[in-house]
């Protein structure tokens, strides 16, 4: 129905063999970068387009670029892997092309075109104490029209996975709390929007998406160091968030709009930004500027880089201020009031709509700085608030709809369950254990882990 | 004043009846009086037991947090008398209703109906056992018209299954039937006028009227009624009690919420008193105002922050506090920004 | 103008097409869910999926008659639905809202996924599975007719037949049930669902019998969506189509029997109207190549959806054909 969506992979979790491994090559992000703000016109794909456009309802918006396979050896202990050479096949057996792995241990393999191919790697050319994982030496996988498809050879260097399932489910559990945290920290403003409105703000994602692409902009195109883009961002972000407010659900609320009526604005705003963003960023992944070649440090029982660490770091400072902020400021008490309830909170002289102003700028800004994380982690795309959307959501309805503490209590809890479950279930299935732990939570205890039951109606 | 004579008549004979009870300083045993009857010689003290009780609670508490809503070792409700719930705001009266009706469920105790247990029934199945209530905030459902509304309330409907619904013969007998009943009723509530208007249209008196004639289409042997004079206006208010009269008349036993003491003493056979959760007090009404608990619960209350109808609202009081006093860095139900209903 | 004759016909084709029945269906489903029950189910697609998928998997992969596959692919949408509605229904509505939509992307990521490959056919989906459909047509499929100005094969017209005639009976079935007591108490619970309680009626199990009513029609949805393009890919079913058919309702006007029906048509017809005319702009160099180009088309209807969601709830709550006094009485 609509069209593929482009990204690379999911969110979260890497074992170290995994480093970078959505990362284009050196060449192609400068032409990517170069191409996403303002895509050329391909005048004989148009008619084509056209017709298409009748056959299938939407058509493909990426038929204008080829399908390559891509991909990075490397480990924490080897570092890249270079020289090793990678063999392409289609599904019949016909030899595509074979290419080396660059000093960065990037490979990219450029497809006749979409379908089913079969990709290996040389084993013997592996240094010394780098082994393939269980899955050997050669990937079957599917490409679709126009899409640059990443291709993971699982390596190990007995740094982890080695040691069997422990040391791995400490990685995911250490992966898992880095996601949960950088959930959390969007999650909150989404919470504090429901508790002081009772709005069900399903555009929240996309105030994560913006945030992370405004500081895509400044980063990459701006050439300011990511920190300091940052910061930028996440003034605009709050802007933003004010902007939201100020400009749609005050005087929406003025209006007397209904709650339900408002969530479907609100559903009608993520679509029309979110699609926005594609036509203005276009549909591919870019990762910062900084940061990007970090190799992971060895902390006995896992592995993490140093950017995880700081995304961490970042978060849990970033989350104790906003629960010190709830607790001793004047402001986050009026939030506080304000969402056990309005009306006695305007009538104690405190000014609500300022309140939630604030509330909305907040959330803006928390959005955008855990846009950059996960744009840190993930790289940046069009849908990535979106995707985090639902696991912001479980980790709100987990915690308890519209309590600040049980947003994080649930994220949290939500970025483990995550990333862990995939010691069980496939990579790609992991956001369906998320939504199974929300349903099971729903049955179990409705109100959340930290709601009061008597709030339920 | 109603129209309908038999309506004004009944009425009428009750207002004077009370009057002249009141001179005289004793009751009369008038047909319809049974209940106040059956009370007379009855012990003013908590949980006496009835003649004739249609409604018996045993140890029920409810908490919220750590706040006793409601607390009530042991009460019985006449039979066929109506019976005023009253006590200062936040006393837990609208929490019994809801428990009672199964809209809440309790930490612990049972009460039962006719014998019935109806401690793990829910709310439609307490309804259908006779036990119909409204609500303080009035539950007009304002996209359907009057008469959808009336025709609402009425039980065992064929129609209202799914399969049997796509076959309108099976249900189309029974619909006319419930239409005239619906329509006599609205007709003694002077709303017939009205039955094609969406119920959104009514104003808050008519509301009122429409959700008792509505809760008076399933037959009930217990109406509880929330508050129903609240926001009604004077022109209307003795109408209402008119109706209420009349449903003791038609054999109902009749639970009510009131503020207005002049209405609970006008209308009622039967007083309960309540304070922070427990029963303090019951007896007929003129007991009430020489009750010193009752003086001291309502003088008490006074002194209090001014507190709005729900017990919830007590919790939300706490956050006022707390706003005034700023420095105060702990709380504990405060602590957890949440809201359902207020700001909705 | 001869370039906008052209979009009028295909656009025109897109009103009768098996698009503007998907949605249509889809549509109908929401109504009975959220137009007159008052559930927010956002995600709907997940239904239409289950239908889509359950004839493609029971013909294709598991080699079953093709009318068993849809008796598997409306058992499949009872059964999401019941999974759903257990846990939610007793719950705040916007409980309902928040798992329907994680269940749709949820299912979707499942379909696609590498290890449900065999059996779903992973990101490339299924085809060839509806043959038998098409053979029943009592005309020759192959040949191709001309429509109004358009062109469509004899199988296109035999879908947009049965399609329709489907969007008819249901349309039948929700009139017929709104007009019953049943539909009277589902109404109602839509107002106010504590009342409804206190009158006796088991509310959840209405809002249950809405739900599963809604979610079959979904399913049916998806089926003439899989037959219509004959494949079925789990991509094809992105939960945007949810809020497409979202706003086909509310264009159209929510709780009226039609509503889903005409606004359906309407958006459809506005939707390819609009892409076919931007494209063609585009083409002629009337929008400069700078300011759009024509792979952003189709981000652009989604994004006039969204504008059109919003101005549509803001100011016309009640539709294009509602009658506003209606809804100036929803509280909600």
């Amino acid at each position: 129905m609509t069209h593929a969506p482009h990204r690379a992979r999911e969110h979260g979790a890497r074992s170290s063999a995994e480093q970078g491994q959505g990362a284009p090559p050196r060449g192609l992000r400068t032409w990517r970068a170069w191409r996403t703000g303002r895509r050329p016109l391909v005048l004989a794909l148009l008619v084509a387009a056209i017709a298409m456009a009748l056959a299938t309802l939407v058509p493909g918006v990426a038929s204008a670029e080829g399908e390559r396979l891509v991909g990075t050896l490397q480990t924490s202990r080897s570092g890249p892997i270079e020289g090793v050479e990678i063999t392409v096949e289609t599904a019949d057996g016909d030899a595509v092309d074979s290419v080396e792995t660059d000093e960065d241990g990037r490979f990219a393999v450029d497809l006749p075109g979409p379908g089913q191919y079969s990709i290996s790697l040389d084993e013997d050319a592996l240094p010394e104490g780098v082994e393939l994982g269980t899955a050997g030496a050669t990937r079957e996988v599917t490409v679709d029209l126009g899409r640059s498809q990443p291709v993971n050879f699982g390596l190990v260097d007995g740094s982890s996975g080695a040691g069997g399932g422990t040391v791995r489910a400490v990685q995911l559990l250490v992966d898992g709390l880095r996601f949960g945290l950088l959930i959390a920290v969007c999650a909150v403003g989404l919470s504090l929007i429901f508790g002081t409105t009772g709005l069900t703000n399903f555009a929240h994602g996309e105030l994560v998406t913006i945030g992370a692409i405004i500081a895509w902009y400044i980063n990459v195109r701006g050439g300011v160091p990511l920190i300091p883009a940052t910061i930028i961002a996440m003034v605009v972000g709050a802007a933003v968030g004010a902007l939201n407010e100020r400009g749609i659900w005050r005087p929406l609320r003025k209006r007397g709009t209904g709650l339900i009526a408002a969530l479907v604005v609100s559903i009608g705003l993520s679509l029309l930004l979110r699609y926005a963003i594609q036509i203005v960023y276009g549909g591919f992944s870019n990762p910062y500027g900084d940061y990007q070649s970090q190799r992971a440090v060895n902390y006995g029982v896992f592995t993490m880089t140093n950017r995880a660490l700081a995304s961490i770091v970042i978060s849990i400072v970033v989350l104790v201020a906003v629960a010190l902020m709830l607790q001793r400021t004047k402001i986050g008490k009026a939030m506080r009031a304000v969402a056990d309830n309005r009306d006695l909170a305007a009538s104690s002289g405190i000014d609500v709509n300022r309140v939630i102003l604030v509330v909305w700028m907040m959330g803006g800004a928390l959005a955008t700085l855990g846009g950059v994380l996960l744009g840190l982690s993930d790289q940046v795309q069009w849908d990535m608030g979106f995707r985090l959307l639902l696991l912001m959501f479980a980790g709100v309805t987990l915690g308890g709809l519209g309590t600040a503490y049980g947003a994080l209590v649930g994220s949290v809890i939500v970025g483990v369950f995550v990333q862990m479950s995939t010691l069980v279930i496939p990579d790609d299935m992991k956001y369906v254990g998320g939504l199974l732990l929300l349903i099971v939570i729903l049955v179990i205890r409705p109100q959340g882990i930290l709601g009061s039951r008597a709030r339920i109606g | 004043m109603p129209a309908d004579p038999s309506a004004q008549g009944s009425h009428a004979a009750g207002s004077e009846e009370i009057a002249a009870a009141r001179q005289a300083g004793q009751h009369r045993a008038a047909p319809q009086r049974l209940a106040q009857a059956a009370l007379k010689d009855l012990p003013w003290e908590v949980g006496v037991a009835k003649p004739d009780a249609a409604v018996v609670l045993d140890g029920v508490t409810r908490t919220f947090g750590g706040l006793t809503a409601v607390s009530v070792d042991h009460l019985e409700i006449q039979r066929g008398g109506i019976t005023g719930l009253i006590g200062p705001n936040g006393a837990g009266k609208t929490t019994l209703f809801n428990l009672l009706t199964g809209f809440d469920q309790p930490n612990t105790g049972t009460w039962s109906f006719d014998g019935r247990d109806l401690g793990k029934l829910s709310p439609h199945q307490v309804a259908r056992l006779g036990v119909v209530r409204t609500f303080q905030l009035t539950k007009a459902l304002s996209r359907l018209t009057v008469l959808q509304n009336m025709l609402l309330g009425a039980q065992g409907q064929r129609g209202e299954s799914f399969l049997r619904a796509l076959l309108p013969g099976i249900w189309r007998a029974q619909e006319k039937a419930n239409t005239e009943k619906a329509m006599d009723l609205l007709q003694r509530f002077k709303l017939d006028a009205k039955k094609d208007d969406f119920a959104g249209t009514l104003s808050g008196g008519q509301r009122k009227l429409l959700e008792m004639a509505r809760a008076l289409m399933s037959d009930p042997k217990v109406v509880m009624l929330d508050e129903p004079m609240a926001g009604v206006n004077p022109a209307l208010t003795q109408s209402l009690l008119g109706h209420v009269k009349d449903l003791r008349e038609e054999g109902m036993t009749v639970i009510f919420v009131e503020h207005d003491m002049d209405v609970v003493r006008d209308i009622s056979d039967w007083v309960v008193v309540m304070a922070a959760g427990k029963v303090i007090a019951e007896g007929p009404p003129e007991s009430i105002s020489q009750n010193q608990a009752v003086v001291d619960a309502y003088l008490g209350a006074h002194h209090d922050a001014p507190l709005t109808v729900e017990e919830e609202d007590r919790v939300l009081a706490e956050v006022q506090a707390e706003i005034a006093l700023e420095e105060s860095g702990t709380s504990s139900s405060s602590g957890v920004i949440n809201s359902e209903g207020t700001s909705r | 103008m001869a370039d906008l004759l052209n979009a009028f016909a295909i656009a025109g084709k897109a009103f009768f097409g098996f698009q503007a029945i998907f949605f249509a269906l889809l549509a109908i489903g929401i109504n009975v869910h959220f137009g007159y029950t008052g559930l927010l189910n956002f995600g709907q697609i997940a239904f239409a999926m289950l239908g889509g998928f359950g004839i493609a998997i029971s013909v294709s992969q598991w080699g079953l008659n093709f009318w068993l596959g849809v008796v598997i692919g409306l058992v499949s949408a009872v059964v999401l639905a019941l999974l759903l509605g257990l846990p939610t229904l007793r719950l705040r509505a916007d409980y309902l809202a928040i798992v329907t939509i994680a269940t749709a992307e949820g299912l979707r990521l499942v379909f696609r996924s590498v290890s449900a490959t065999p059996v779903t056919g992973g990101t490339r989906g299924l085809s060839a599975f509806n043959g038998s459909f098409i053979d029943l047509a009592p005309w020759e499929t192959q040949t191709r007719h001309r429509v109004l100005g358009t062109s469509w094969s004899g199988g296109e017209l035999w879908v947009a037949l049965v399609g329709w005639s489907l969007v008819a009976l249901t349309s039948l079935l929700v009139w017929q049930l709104m007009r019953s007591p049943w539909g009277r108490v589902v109404k109602a619970i839509r107002e106010d669902e504590d009342a409804v309680r206190a009158l006796g009626k088991n509310v959840y199990a209405y809002k249950m019998q809405a739900l599963v009513l809604g979610g079959i029609f979904g399913a049916l949805g998806g089926m003439i969506y899989a037959i219509g393009t004959g494949s079925a890919i789990p991509d094809q079913y992105q939960n945007a189509n949810t809020f497409l058919a979202y706003a086909a309702l509310i264009l159209g006007g929510a709780a009226r029997v039609l509503g889903p029906v005409l606004g359906s048509m309407l958006l459809l017809f506005i939707l390819q109207f609009a892409d076919t005319l931007l494209r063609a702009l585009i083409e002629n160099g009337v929008i400069p190549e700078g300011l759009l180009s024509s792979t952003d088309v189709a981000q652009i209807r989604f994004v006039l959806v969204g504008i059109g969601l919003m101005l549509l709830l803001v100011f016309r709550p009640q539709g294009i054909f509602g009658d506003r006094r209606e809804v100036m009485l929803d509280a909600r």
